[in-house]
């Protein structure tokens, strides 16, 4: 099958036919969010502080459900009105924009605290107009993002290159942008469960690792010495570790019952934008590592 | 829905607009109010990135004359509260944003807001 950067336009790919699809599919469900945490997870806010936050090609709102379940502030940026449309009517939270990601953002110097973005930017290296550049559009997408990012922060985009010139072309354009970080890469040895995650930094900041998997392509910013990513790959390893840990007690309540505690907890706390309790709180898609 | 946290922080992104590109000023607009749960801690964090002239301004225009006109150092629960109101419980659903640089006008329809430019003001 042809991937769909290949077939149309975003905004006419997801039409209103499709972006009902996609949305109802729940193997799609499950996967974005399941990407969806993993970004979550590589973006490294601090712990129970709720974050202003931009999910870049948000669609019908699978990514930003999660932010939502998270208790964290989001606007979402989409070029198709179609899958927009749908995002509203699942009543997500956060604050939606018509935009096309291309002709860059206008948001004021350091305004997140961080970006995430599920399976978009390839799309970006499609010129769906005589006048489009897909160099030109990735270098204005990731210049004025950096700009709207505040240091330090990280923006953690999951996507599906069709080569290896695609990802060339993409982190060259991010790090022109002023982006350091790298390339994340889960389960590279499965061919199904093989995930890449690019992983952009403004500040100085370690690089986290794939999971299941030595390899890794560092695309660092200014030179950082070998050494020096060893240590950094260490340290997430032992921060992984000690997560892994504390993540252990939280397992024994799972599903339903410890999204509600979670929230009940979030409410105690007066934490923001606690979604109300729906027919959507923690259906089956949500997965945890 | 746009809501003024978001607002306060969205400048014109037509090219070369550098000059008065910011705040957009609303015109006929349909306003909601949603009530939501305040959290302090994440408006105190936030209060740095707010331009508060901008804000003030804003919330008058759509008639919420509740902030001060300076950004007060130590807040009262009130004030606060009254802060969490106009960032997060104001949400603009319909009507238009309109760049006092350029003119662009950013119309917005069923709480979004249509942020696409034509070709000839997309920045390199
Ligand atoms: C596979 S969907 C992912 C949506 C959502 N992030 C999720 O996880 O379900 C890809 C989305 O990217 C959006 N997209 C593609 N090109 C875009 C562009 N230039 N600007 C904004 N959004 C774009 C599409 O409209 C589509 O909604
Ligand atoms: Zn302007």
């Amino acid at each position: 099958m042809s991937r769909p950067e290949e077939i149309a336009p975003p905004e006419v790919f997801y039409g209103d036919t499709e972006a009902t699809k996609y949305t109802q599919n729940t193997r799609i469900q499950s996967i974005q969010a399941q990407m969806t945490a993993r970004a979550l997870e590589l973006l490294a806010l601090p712990e129970d502080e709720v974050a202003f936050l931009l999910d870049i090609g948000c669609g019908s709102g699978l990514s930003g459900e999660m932010l939502d379940e998270e208790g964290h502030i989001w606007v979402g940026c989409d070029i198709a009105p179609s899958m927009l449309e749908v995002a509203l009517e699942r009543e997500v939270e956060g604050d939606l924009f018509l935009h096309d990601i291309g002709q860059g953002f206008g948001f004021r110097p350091g305004t997140f605290d961080g970006a995430i973005s599920i399976s978009v930017i390839q799309w970006l290296l499609n010129a769906d107009a005589t006048s489009h550049s897909p160099t030109q559009r990735l270098t204005r997408f990731f210049t004025t993002l950096h700009a709207s990012l505040r240091n330090p922060s990280r923006a953690v985009f999951q996507f599906y290159p069709s080569s290896d010139d695609q990802v060339h072309m993409i982190t060259s354009a991010a790090q022109r942008a002023g982006f350091g970080g790298g390339l994340v890469v889960d389960y590279p040895n499965s061919r199904k469960a093989r995930k890449m995650y690019l992983v952009l930094m403004v500040g100085s900041q370690e690089v986290p690792k794939g999971l299941d998997g030595e390899e890794m392509a560092v695309q660092g910013k200014n030179g950082v010495g070998a050494e020096r990513k060893k240590e950094e790959v260490r340290n997430e390893r032992r921060r992984r570790k000690e997560e892994g840990k504390s993540r252990k007690g939280k397992k024994e309540t799972t599903g339903k019952e410890w999204v509600m505690k979670k929230k009940e907890l979030y409410r105690v706390r007066g934490k923001e934008g606690v979604p109300r309790d729906s027919r959507y709180t923690a259906r089956k898609r949500r997965v945890q590592f | 829905m746009v809501r003024l946290i978001t607002h306060n922080m969205l400048a014109c992104h037509v090219k070369n607009c550098t000059k008065d590109n910011f705040p957009l000023v609303f015109s006929e607009v349909e306003l909601v109010i949603r009530e939501s749960e305040a959290n302090y801690d994440f408006l105190r964090r936030f209060m740095p990135k707010l331009d508060w002239p901008a804000l003030v301004d804003t919330a008058r225009s759509l008639g919420d004359e509740t902030l001060p006109d300076d950004q007060p150092e130590e807040w009262t629960d009130e004030q606060l509260q009254a802060l969490h109101h106009v960032l997060m419980e104001m949400h603009v659903e319909e009507g238009n944003m309109t760049c006092r640089g350029c003119g662009h006008v950013y119309p917005i329809s069923n709480g979004i807001p249509n942020m696409l430019l034509a070709e000839h003001e997309v920045g390199r």
